[in-house]
Order: C-alpha cells, then sequence, then structure tokens
C-alpha cells in the first residue's frame, strides 16, 4: 500500500500532498542547517554562525503550517486508516524536526562562545558527527516520501553508529581536559555541540518509527542497541 | 425470554463457539446465500457475532448489509421469491430452520428501522402494545415497563407529561427513541439497528449513539450504518461488506486503523477501488 490510489475527493489529496510537501520542505532546511552549523564551526566564522541561527525560523514557521493543516485535515476529513497514520505521522515528524532545527541552531550558537578561545584539536571530529547525523535525516526524509519501511527500519539501526562517534569523541574530549584544564571551556563547548549531534540521530531515529507506523500500521518496537554508553560508569573519570 | 446471553457450545464438535477471542457468540452466521430472486445478494457469509458488544456493518449501497440484518429475524419471509440458505445459529438453534413461531423470534431479535415507524397511536399505546403481544400484565405493570422502555431509550423525560399524544408527534429524533424503546420494551436479546440515525440531525444521532452504548450492557446489539464514524465510535467490532461478501470483519479500533484488505482501506478512506 505504498502507492495508495487517489481520493474520490481530489482536494484530500491534495491537502495530503501540500502536507507531505511540508514535511520534506523542514528537513531539507534542517539538512542544510545543520551542514552550516558544522561549517561555521570549522570556519570559526561568527557572523555566519548568526545567520544559521536566524535560519531556524523558516522550520519554526512550517511546524506552525503543519499544525494547522492537519488541524484543518482533521476536522474537515475524519481521516480513517492510512490516511489516519499519514496525518498523525506528519505532525509528530514535524515535531521532530523542529527539535532538529533548534540542534543545529544551538550547534551555531555554542561556536560563538568557542571562537572566543583558541581552537582546539577535538574540533576535526565533530564533521564526522555532523555528517551522520544530517545523513539519517536525508535517508530517513527519503524512506518518509517513498513511503519505504525498509529503508527507516535501517535508519532507526544505523544510529548506533551515530551513538558510537559520540561516545567516541566524549572519551577523546575528556582525555583533552584531564591533560590541560585550560581546554575545558572550549572542550565542554564541544562536548554540548556533539551532544546536539547525537540528539539529532534520536530524533531521526523517531521519524524513522513514525515512517514505518505510516507504512505498515505496527509499531517498530524491537528493543534497539543502546549505542550511547557515555553515561556508564567505566567511561567516567575516576571509576 | 430471559435478556442473558447463554456460553452455548457447538452440538455437533462440542467445541466452544467462543473463538478467537470474542468472548460467547450470539449469532453464529455460517455459509449464508440468500437471494432476491435469481439475484444473490450475499455469498456463503460467515460470520461470528459476540453477544453483549456491538456489532458495525459498513459497505456501500448494495453490498449486502441490510440484507444481511435483515436474515436475523427472518424479516425477509415477508416478501415473495426471497430466500436464504444456510445456517443462523441463535443460542444454539438455527432460525433459518426453526419451526417456532416467527414472532416469537422477531420478539427475541429487535429491530429498528433507518426511517422512524411509530404506530399511529399514542406515545404510551405505541410500547404497550407490544409488550401485550407477548406477556399478560396489569396496567399498572405496564405503566412502569412503558416508563422503563423510555427512560432506557433516554426518551422519558421528553415525554412523561405527553404519553397520550401521538406518536407521530414527536420530532424525527424522538420518534427514533420511541421505535428503540418500542423494540427495548419487549425484552429481546438482540437489537438489529438498520442505519438507525441516517434520517436524524447531529444532536439527536448522539443521544442515539449514548443509547447504543448503553444497550450493550444488556442486549447483543447489531447496526448497520452508512457513517463510518458513527461504526468507528459505538461498535466494538466492525464489519466489511462488498457486493454481497464478508471482505473483512475484526475489532473496530483495527478496522479504522490498519485495514487488512485493500478493498477495506480504499472504502474507509474514501478512494477509488
Amino acid at each position: 500500500m505504498n502507492t495508495p490510489s487517489d481520493h474520490i475527493i481530489r482536494s484530500y489529496d491534495d491537502e495530503l500532498k501540500r502536507l507531505t510537501g511540508e514535511i520534506v520542505r523542514m528537513g531539507e532546511i534542517a539538512i542544510a542547517q545543520i551542514e552550516g552549523a558544522v561549517d561555521v564551526v570549522e570556519r570559526r566564522d561568527s557572523r555566519a554562525a548568526e545567520r544559521v541561527v536566524a535560519n531556524d525560523d523558516a522550520i519554526d514557521q512550517l511546524e506552525a503550517s503543519v499544525s494547522h493543516d492537519v488541524l484543518l485535515l482533521l476536522a474537515r476529513r475524519q481521516p480513517m486508516a492510512r490516511d489516519l497514520r499519514e496525518i498523525l505521522a506528519a505532525l509528530r515528524i514535524a515535531a521532530d524536526i523542529e527539535r532538529i532545527g533548534d540542534y543545529a541552531a544551538n550547534v551555531a550558537k555554542r561556536s560563538m562562545a568557542l571562537n572566543i578561545n583558541a581552537p582546539i584539536a577535538p574540533v576535526h571530529s565533530l564533521p564526522a558527527l555532523a555528517e551522520a547525523a544530517s545523513g539519517l535525516l536525508a535517508d530517513v526524509l527519503k524512506a518518509y516520501r517513498d513511503g519505504d519501511s525498509e529503508l527507516a527500519r535501517q535508519v532507526w539501526e544505523r544510529d548506533a553508529d551515530l551513538d558510537a562517534l559520540y561516545t567516541a569523541l566524549f572519551r577523546e574530549l575528556l582525555t583533552y581536559m584531564m591533560e590541560d584544564p585550560r581546554n575545558i571551556t572550549s572542550a565542554t563547548h564541544l562536548l554540548f555541540m556533539a551532544k546536539n549531534f547525537e540528539r539529532i540521530g534520536d530524533h531521526a531515529t523517531n521519524i524513522a518509527e513514525n515512517v514505518w507506523f505510516l507504512a505498515t500500521g505496527e509499531p517498530l518496537s524491537e528493543a534497539r542497541q543502546k549505542g550511547d554508553l557515555t553515561a556508564s560508569p567505566e567511561l567516567q573519570p575516576h571509576a | 425470554m430471559s435478556a442473558t446471553p447463554r456460553i452455548h457450545t457447538r452440538s455437533e464438535s462440542g467445541e466452544p463457539v467462543a473463538a478467537a477471542g470474542i468472548g460467547a457468540v450470539k449469532i453464529d452466521v455460517r455459509e449464508l446465500n440468500f437471494y432476491y430472486g435469481r439475484f444473490q445478494a450475499l455469498k456463503n457469509v460467515s460470520i461470528e457475532i459476540p453477544a453483549r458488544q456491538v456489532t458495525a456493518f459498513i459497505g456501500p449501497s448494495g453490498c449486502g448489509k441490510s440484507t444481511l440484518l435483515r436474515t436475523f429475524n427472518r424479516m425477509f419471509e415477508i416478501y415473495p421469491d426471497q430466500r436464504a440458505e444456510g445456517r443462523i445459529v441463535v443460542d444454539g438453534e438455527d432460525i433459518l430452520k426453526s419451526r417456532r413461531d416467527v414472532a416469537l423470534i422477531r420478539a427475541r431479535i429487535g429491530m429498528v428501522f433507518q426511517k422512524p415507524t411509530p404506530f399511529p397511536m399514542s406515545i404510551h399505546e405505541n410500547i404497550a402494545f407490544g409488550i401485550r403481544l407477548y406477556e399478560k400484565l396489569s396496567k399498572a405493570e405496564i405503566a412502569v415497563r412503558v416508563e422503563s422502555a423510555l427512560t432506557r431509550a433516554a426518551l422519558w423525560d421528553e415525554v412523561k407529561d405527553k404519553l397520550q399524544q401521538t406518536g407521530t408527534s414527536l420530532s424525527g429524533g424522538q420518534q427514533q427513541r420511541l421505535c428503540i424503546a418500542r423494540a427495548v420494551a419487549i425484552r429481546p436479546e438482540i437489537i438489529l439497528l438498520d442505519e438507525p440515525c441516517s434520517a436524524l440531525d447531529p444532536i439527536s444521532t448522539a443521544k442515539v449513539e449514548e443509547l447504543i452504548e448503553e444497550l450493550k450492557n444488556d442486549y447483543t446489539v447489531v447496526i448497520v450504518t452508512h457513517n463510518m464514524q458513527q461504526a468507528a465510535r459505538v461498535s466494538d467490532r466492525t464489519a466489511f461488506m462488498y457486493m454481497g461478501e464478508l471482505v473483512e470483519y475484526g475489532p473496530t479500533e483495527g478496522i479504522f486503523t490498519r485495514p487488512a484488505r485493500k478493498q477495506t482501506e480504499d472504502y474507509i478512506t474514501g478512494r477509488f477501488g
């Protein structure tokens, strides 16, 4: 049922298409924001960082349109079955992308603080995280657009890789801070930025669950391997 | 004439009919075929309808849902050229083969139609009439039964001061609730509702739906409706019929959120099949 036939009422199809379009557009902006955020970190460009922060408005506005459209669709169409799942999924996915946008803006904002101090080497590990995060988002959006539950499931599993990257960077930063306490300020900012990318992965996973539900009508509930080990005792400095 | 559904067993095998987790089965339809003359309106329909739950039948016009409903109390027999083959077992008895007076079957299985059909007599008589057909009661006892039926149908407060007025003087929604009260008054076990709200405004519809919710505590309710939201709201199980066949049957929640068959999906989402 990936390509359902048309509704008898054509305007219903138009409204659903509009909703899907808004979600895809939100996702595209969010991907650009992730790329922009990591770019301003690498280039230490505070002015460009401000632009990334300001661009988040576009995502927020689209989220507001999605909420508005969902409200109207529910009121007008009393959706059933796949239509109902599609509308519910759109509302949830929009909320996840909105959060992703916030995380990207946070990275850009924090980069301005990072630029006050001298650069530290682990900054070069950040693009790998950003790339993994935007890759997950791009693929889960493709899965959404194509109604591809299998691709959604893959994204859901691949989040573990991003968690592993985050854990590695966490260890690296811990070492830096222990070596020289003067690194602590920059390393802490960097740690938060890394955590933002890691959280983007979690939201991509949420989206994957919604795409799965939309396509199959069932929850994607198998227990996922937890890849983020930074909360475990063996990674604490004095444990 | 007890309203208590019995948990019975299938006589041939002794296996409990309460299969598939639906609880006690009240109406067990097996391989039912129905003909209007040469036209076959029901094709090999088998379905188990649980006791004290609401079962909804949905499907496009002409799919056979009303026909099926009308077989449950042998209503079709009043027309020539109509015949049913198969079995409809209610509490262990095949009502199609039953030699009992058909009026007694209909007393156990009440029916409410699309258009309200009050008798051209007083509100009180509309209900008392049916009771007197089956029971010998005093005037006082009948008055109690009339009040109880009208209360059950959520109509008592609106008509208690005008019981001697004619039933046809009521509004459409009130007339329909009067018909439900009339069905309830003779204490049936099963209530069949054939599009009971299609001629009613939203407020009357809400009152009838509220009533259906109440009725299922004591009765097995079967409703045919064109309003899918209504089926989703009031029923525990939903059956989708198409061109005389039972396409899909299951818990209402599943039918309206993730139907198994594409035909069902297309119908309930309003798509071209």
